[in-house]
């Protein structure tokens, strides 16, 4: 297991190799584009559309969808102040992605940070960072929201935060395992004894080993904190009107039920097709970080007559 | 075993004081309840009476050393919400979840295991990737947009079902539905890949060798080894639901100790909030110790 990790990392991977392995799995290939669209949409929409997302319209009020004589923007319907739905999916693709990003990367740099800590020295600080991950994965994510939400202003930024510092002890515990385990391997035992720093051996020889399993974790994570945020939103302690995010589009969209189902099932539909694509993505993304089964990619895309230029 | 549960004890009971200092706290920083309880035209001195009567004038640490005192007595103090014991209150409300978690967790126990095996079985066949497929969109799914979708076609459009509330058998049905999808897809996925591991074994090989029919090659061989990590994505999903499915109970109207919490919080109900932390604590570690013990159960190798 070691030695086939070794060997296989310093083989470098073009561009075009990991494009090959996305077409393979054409699941995987879907998914990493239907992100792609959203990426953009978070990226370019507010700015493309913000106005036509806020246009209020009190004629088109819950207009039904697949009905294009209002224009395009409004062929998913629109909302019970007759805004486009489409145009405000769109838009609230921003707040939506960002707020998940934010609390991923910063509760997986400080997580896996605390946990290199925790497994790497037997010292009692050790002790301490594992009992204030259990306080934390213990404490109620919702009281911390309302917390926050009365303390602080409810923002963006601050629920990220709540989201950011529930999701700590996920990585924490991940990487200390991992740590605990490579710590004790040759290539670590032999840095050692040739005299590397504390810092050289964390850094140099046990992270890079740790990296994939936390970037897989992370993407399925990213999945989890958007639905995290869209229930808190739901429950009204997470983003607060005007700002929108997708979980908030359906909380708003219930009310209306009955008599147009559509307010809630697009953005719904939108946070599934989000989720879906990342856990596709990230059950492929296993399959290439790990040299044992990276393999069933490459020989696929070779059969498919695509010369794959990883293997060349 | 005895020392090992001591142990844990030990260390859960730290974290358990660790949260209640930090809930009591904190909590107390999100405002104060009088104006939540007293009608909007309530005077002055009622205001301060009714302060006065539940010990908000004092400082935070003399609240915090009579709570502590109540505490030791056995006393959790009174829910403002309810008029009532906060503890009972809280016991009353995990009931209901607690029978939520036995009855969801039972069916996706079940029916993950059956068909994670199956798909295993037949690796990339068309039953394996439907299995696979449907299991990734239940993980996906956020809870309270099927709960929403489910209302809208079963209870709305069909009226087969109750929309909410609790009193028949049919009243469960909805919510231990809509429950059940996700703990569903992500058991299944756990179930297929260790089983898909445990299937190319040596042994496994040997017994298929020696002609031992499909079914007690998947059920009996496999099952039994390809048990241990399942039963721990078990563990997390069941303590998920008994901390409170809030969404879902806040939806269908469910009494249980998600929606207790949810109300607490909003209304300021802090010895119901602190109660039914401790509660739900006390029911994650019994649930731990009970999955570390079928661990050793499973796999004689373990021991404690």
């Amino acid at each position: 297991m070691t030695d086939t990790k070794i060997r296989a990392t310093p083989k470098p991977r073009s561009p075009l190799a990991w494009a090959a392995m996305l077409w393979a799995d054409k699941l995987a290939f879907f998914a990493a584009l239907f992100l792609l669209l959203a990426l953009l949409s978070a990226l370019l929409g507010p700015w493309l559309l913000g106005d036509l997302a806020t246009k209020q319209n009190l004629r088109g009020r819950n207009a039904p969808p697949f009905d294009v004589t209002r224009g395009w923007a409004y062929v998913l319907g629109a909302d019970a102040l007759g805004r486009p739905l489409l145009a405000r999916i769109v838009v609230a693709a921003q707040n939506t992605l960002m707020v998940a990003a934010g609390a991923v990367l910063g509760s997986a740099i400080i997580g896996s940070a605390l946990g290199l800590v925790a497994g790497y020295s037997r010292r009692r600080a050790a002790q301490w960072i594992m009992r204030l991950g259990d306080v934390i994965m213990s404490f109620p994510s919702l009281l911390l929201a309302v917390i926050v939400l009365y303390m602080l202003e409810p923002s963006v930024a601050n629920i990220v935060l709540v989201l950011a510092i529930t999701r700590i002890p996920v990585y924490l515990r991940t990487t200390r395992a991992e740590v605990l385990e490579i710590r004790e391997r040759m290539f670590v035992q032999a840095a050692r004894v040739m005299g590397a720093s504390d810092r050289r051996i964390v850094f140099r020889h046990i992270l890079p080993v740790a990296l994939p399993t936390l970037v897989t974790i992370a993407t399925l994570d990213f999945a989890f904190v958007m639905l995290a945020e869209s229930s808190l939103s739901f429950l009204g302690i997470g983003i607060q009107p005007p700002e929108i995010t997708w979980g908030l589009m359906v909380a708003q969209g219930r009310q209306y039920l009955t008599t147009a189902w559509w307010l809630s099932f697009w953005p719904g539909l939108a946070i599934i097709l989000t989720t879906l694509s990342l856990n596709l993505l990230s059950n492929w993304l296993r399959i290439v970080l790990d040299p044992a089964q990276r393999w069933r990619l490459e020989m696929k895309g070779r059969k498919n007559g695509r010369p794959s230029a990883g293997s060349l | 075993m005895t020392s090992f549960i001591g142990k844990r004890a030990l260390a859960s009971g730290i974290s358990l004081i660790g949260l209640v200092i930090l809930v009591f706290f904190l909590s107390r920083l999100t405002g104060d309840p009088t104006n939540l309880y007293l009608p909007l035209d309530a005077s002055i001195e009622a205001r301060e009476q009714f302060r006065d009567m539940n010990g908000f004038n004092d400082p935070l640490i003399v609240q915090f050393g009579r709570y502590v005192a109540d505490l030791v007595r056995g006393d959790f103090g009174q829910s403002l919400q309810q008029a009532r014991p906060a503890m009972e209150v809280v016991l009353q409300a995990f009931a209901w979840t607690l029978w939520l978690a036995v009855i969801t967790m039972t069916c996706v126990t079940v029916a993950a295991i059956v068909i994670g095996s199956l798909a295993a079985f037949r690796v990339g066949g068309i039953f394996d990737r439907l299995a696979t497929f449907f299991s990734l969109v239940g993980a996906s799914a956020p809870d309270f947009w099927l709960a929403i979708v489910a209302i809208v076609i079963f209870a709305v459009n069909l009226q087969w079902l109750p929309t909410s509330g609790t009193g028949t058998p049919w009243h469960w049905v909805l919510p231990v539905a809509v429950l059940f999808i996700r703990p569903f897809g992500l058991i299944l996925q756990v179930v297929r890949g260790s089983m898909i591991s445990v299937l190319s074994s040596a042994y496994v090989k040997t017994a298929r060798a020696k002609g031992v029919r499909t079914r007690p090659i998947i059920f009996v061989h496999g099952l039994r080894n390809a048990m241990l990590p399942v039963i721990t994505v078990i563990g997390d999903q069941a303590a998920a639901i008994l901390n409170g499915a809030v969404v879902i109970e806040t939806i269908f109207g469910f009494p249980g100790i998600g929606k207790l919490m949810i109300d607490s919080i909003l209304l300021r109900d802090f010895s119901v909030v602190l109660a039914s932390i401790m509660v739900s604590a006390l029911a994650i570690f019994i649930m731990n110790m009970l999955i570390d013990i079928a661990y050793a159960m499973l796999d004689p190798r373990i021991r404690y």
